[in-house]
């Protein structure tokens, strides 16, 4: 059995892609076979974040067109000996990407003995976006906590809800997960920041989890090393812990309350 | 800050502020999205259960939700043709 999973958010910048890599390679070191796949075509950088960008030679969109194999188009992780990206292509041509085609990948993947797909999202609510949504089974949206950023979570989940095959289909539908980003303990303790809490509330879907606000995802990212390889890094803890509870396991919020300094800490500084 | 908000009164925070911004705006938003969707559908079927008894013009049967106050209103309006 194969599981599609769409990491979407509408909003642009709030982690899709960091969380598309990380949740891709903790569900790879776990052993599943996983797939993850750029859907934004034109903007391709999932190769970057997952450090292939040099070895890529063919894309989504040539595999579509029949102008590649997906076997030529894999490109195996460096990481993690069952996880494989697929980049989007960086044509301009975004109707590229037609219902037929990504259908047509998705099942032959799915052939291919794969556990999980991961569908990196594109920003926005266009045809890219709805692409990637389309063939769900299961939804991470991952909300900042930040106005524009949970509105267009609710809308990109009235969009999951009614153009998912699942939906348009109507079975089951596409069981959704709250993934918060970027969240900063200390700034939501003194009511400058939306708790994940309220977040939830406000979006009335499953909390999956809260990743901290880190310096490790843009050092992670400098390197091309999905940031749950950052060891003892509250974000690699923190996406390690969203893994678990998707498969099932329960694992309490960490990284959540804010402590206040000590005395010593205080005197001293330290980050 | 303590003494001073007691007498000045507790600022509320920014966080509240856009709680509840975003409550009103996304509920809003909710009623929008499910309504035009599902209008057309509604006014397709409306045509097909009528014209088993009158002929009606599909054009004809008009179909749109207003929201008034706290309420919605769903209004179909049908014109029968004449001469019958």
């Amino acid at each position: 059995m194969t599981t599609i999973i769409t990491v979407t958010s509408g909003k642009g910048g709030v982690g899709k892609t960091t969380t598309s890599a990380s949740i891709a390679s903790g569900l790879a070191l776990r052993g599943f076979k996983t797939a993850v796949i750029d859907f934004d075509v034109g903007l391709r950088n999932l190769d970057l974040i997952m450090g292939c960008e040099r070895r890529v030679v063919y894309d989504f969109v040539n595999v579509i067109q029949g102008d590649a194999n997906l076997h030529q188009a894999l490109i195996k992780d460096k990481h993690c000996d069952n996880l494989f990206v697929l980049p989007a292509s960086q044509t301009r041509d975004k109707d590229a990407l037609t219902e037929e085609g990504v259908e047509k990948v998705l099942k032959e993947l799915e052939h291919q003995g794969f556990d999980y797909i991961i569908c990196d999202s594109p920003a926005g609510i266009e045809h890219g976006a709805v692409m990637a949504l389309t063939f769900a089974d299961e939804a991470i949206v991952v909300t900042n906590p930040e106005v524009s950023s949970v509105r267009d979570s609710d809308r990109i989940l009235g969009i999951i809800q009614s153009k998912s095959r699942r939906a348009i289909e109507g079975r089951e539908p596409v069981k959704e997960h709250l993934l918060v980003t970027r969240y900063s303990p200390k700034r939501a303790h003194e009511g400058e920041m939306l708790t994940y809490t309220d977040i939830q509330e406000l979006l009335r879907i499953p909390l999956l989890g809260v990743i901290p606000e880190s310096e490790a995802v843009l050092q992670a990212s400098n390197q091309g090393i999905p940031a749950i390889h950052q060891k003892a890094t509250p974000v690699a803890d923190a996406y390690q812990d969203a893994i678990g509870r998707f498969l099932g396991e329960t694992h309490p919020l960490r990284f959540v309350e804010y402590e206040k300094p000590g005395l010593i800490k205080r005197l001293f500084g330290g980050k | 800050m303590s003494w001073l908000s007691l007498i000045f009164g507790e600022k509320k925070s920014t966080a509240s502020v856009a709680k509840e911004r975003l409550q009103l705006i996304i509920a809003h938003e909710r009623t929008c999205a499910s309504g035009p969707e599902f209008l057309p559908d509604l006014q397709k079927d409306l045509v097909a259960v009528i014209s088993k008894y009158f002929p009606v013009n599909p054009d004809d049967i008009k179909v749109g939700l207003e929201k008034q106050g706290n309420y919605e209103v769903l209004e179909v309006n049908i014109v029968l043709p004449e001469g019958r």
